[in-house]
């Protein structure tokens, strides 16, 4: 068998795609900054009261982190895409899945894993109270995987189309809200003094499902869009 | 190596081109000719199993090398970078030798002088030069190569035509497109050229 295995082939595509990512660092700090700007913009927009801020701060860090996921996925393969790099991969042999799989890892390394590094600066700037801060995390940590593995599909759906960007948001919100939900409300009822072992169980359901079938189904999705 | 019969295809129920039969056998080299829009970009693509035939049916025995119009060169990259990704991603017989064949297919295609530079700054002819860098280290035996002297200059020609006489030595076979004026020399080769589907119907109408 001369050719290449597939584990080689996808350390090389990790590895190329944090040279992009390193070349193209301007780029990544985008929706980092839009982050935190819409999350500083709250507090001005709704009042600085610390007890109001404390209650809406789950869910305005959460979408916060979505908005700012989204804005990156409509990179994912774009440009794989129009220089023909998508082409060859495709041709190459190597499962698309794996290929797939290859670039949303490097997409939560580097779009996610910051969301995740930044969140505890986001929960003290809107009073998250410190029993919230842990879970938060937590969630963070098991849900912006979900959002990079759901994002390649409508990210893939999308590549062919010259303007995708609204259309691949339109695709994936709606496949956020049940993450959202729980996430937000773990996050709440561990400052409430509840039980939230039940919503980070199912978020963690949520990320083994995704994992296992978000990386098909972008490989579907890759293939349609490019005949 | 290749045996194609009677393939054609449909784009809104149209047909792109007229139907297409031929048998490749090892060490040939199939030009295909035609004015521009004929169909020879999608003829290569159906080819290479990037599209599906409307009819005909192609049999080959394993995947071939295609080269087409997109580069595939990333412009945050080097030339260099770009080259070595491409030789671990797709593999190679030669991995062993590593970055002595890196920079051995570099100076093949006459890029040394540029290897550190980022993609973005290649000229037009530096970019189908360091695209067609793949033919050196793949072991595919089917190549099909979209208008590959575009943009080169008359080393980069001698170059390719190089590259291409060792492949068809050693017992690959290449299939080649050209709208007419730039074509492989001193090769002995087969043609075939291609008629689109909508200049037969336009001739049969005046007819």
């Amino acid at each position: 068998m001369s050719r290449q295995t597939s584990p080689t082939a996808f350390t090389a595509l990790l590895r190329r795609d944090f040279l992009l990512a390193y070349r193209r660092r301007a780029e990544l700090l985008q929706p980092l900054v839009f982050l935190l700007v819409v999350t500083t913009l709250f507090p001005l927009g709704v009042g600085p009261s610390p007890q109001l801020l404390a209650n809406i701060a789950p869910g305005v860090i959460w979408i916060a982190a979505l908005l700012a996921t989204v804005l990156s996925l409509d990179s994912l393969f774009r440009s794989d895409y129009e220089d023909g790099t998508l082409e060859q991969m495709i041709l190459s042999g190597q499962p698309l899945a794996l290929i797939a799989l290859a670039r949303i890892v490097a997409h939560w390394l580097v779009a996610g894993l910051p969301i995740v590094l930044l969140s505890p600066l986001l929960a003290l700037w809107m009073n998250l109270p410190e029993e919230g801060m842990s879970i938060l995390i937590k969630s963070l940590i098991i849900g912006t995987p979900v959002l990079s593995l759901i994002g390649a599909i409508g990210g893939a759906l999308t590549v062919s189309l010259k303007r995708g960007g609204q259309l691949l948001s339109l695709l994936v919100f709606p496949l956020y809200v049940p993450l959202l939900i729980l996430a937000t409300s773990a996050v709440s009822s561990s400052v409430a003094g509840l039980p939230y072992t039940g919503q980070l169980g199912l978020m963690v359901a949520g990320l083994i499902a995704s994992l296992t079938l978000a990386p098909f189904a972008t490989a579907a999705a890759l293939k349609l869009s490019l005949t | 190596m290749l045996s194609v019969s009677d393939l054609s295809f449909e784009r809104y129920f149209e047909r792109v081109f007229e139907p297409v039969s031929f048998d490749l056998s090892a060490g040939s080299l199939l030009l295909i000719t035609g004015s521009n829009g004929c169909g020879k970009t999608t003829l290569l693509r159906l080819l290479a199993g990037l599209l599906e035939p409307s009819e005909g049916t192609i049999s080959s025995h394993d995947q071939p090398l295609y080269a087409g119009h997109n580069p595939a060169i990333k412009d945050d990259l080097s030339v260099e970078e770009n080259i070595r990704f491409w030789m671990k991603f797709m593999g190679t017989r030669k991995t062993d030798l590593g970055d002595e064949l890196c920079e051995q297919v570099i100076e093949e295609i006459g890029l040394t002088p540029v290897a550190m530079q980022e993609g973005r700054t290649l000229s037009a002819g530096q970019r189908k030069r360091c695209s067609l860098a793949r033919l050196l280290f793949c072991d595919e035996a089917l190549w099909l190569l979209d208008e590959p002297y575009s943009n080169l200059d008359r080393e980069g020609i001698a170059m390719l035509d190089r590259i291409i006489r060792s492949h068809l030595e050693s017992g690959g076979a290449c299939i080649m497109t050209t709208h007419g004026s730039l074509r492989p020399e001193g090769f002995e080769l087969e043609e075939c050229h291609m008629i689109s589907g909508r200049e037969r119907y336009a001739g049969g109408a005046a007819a």
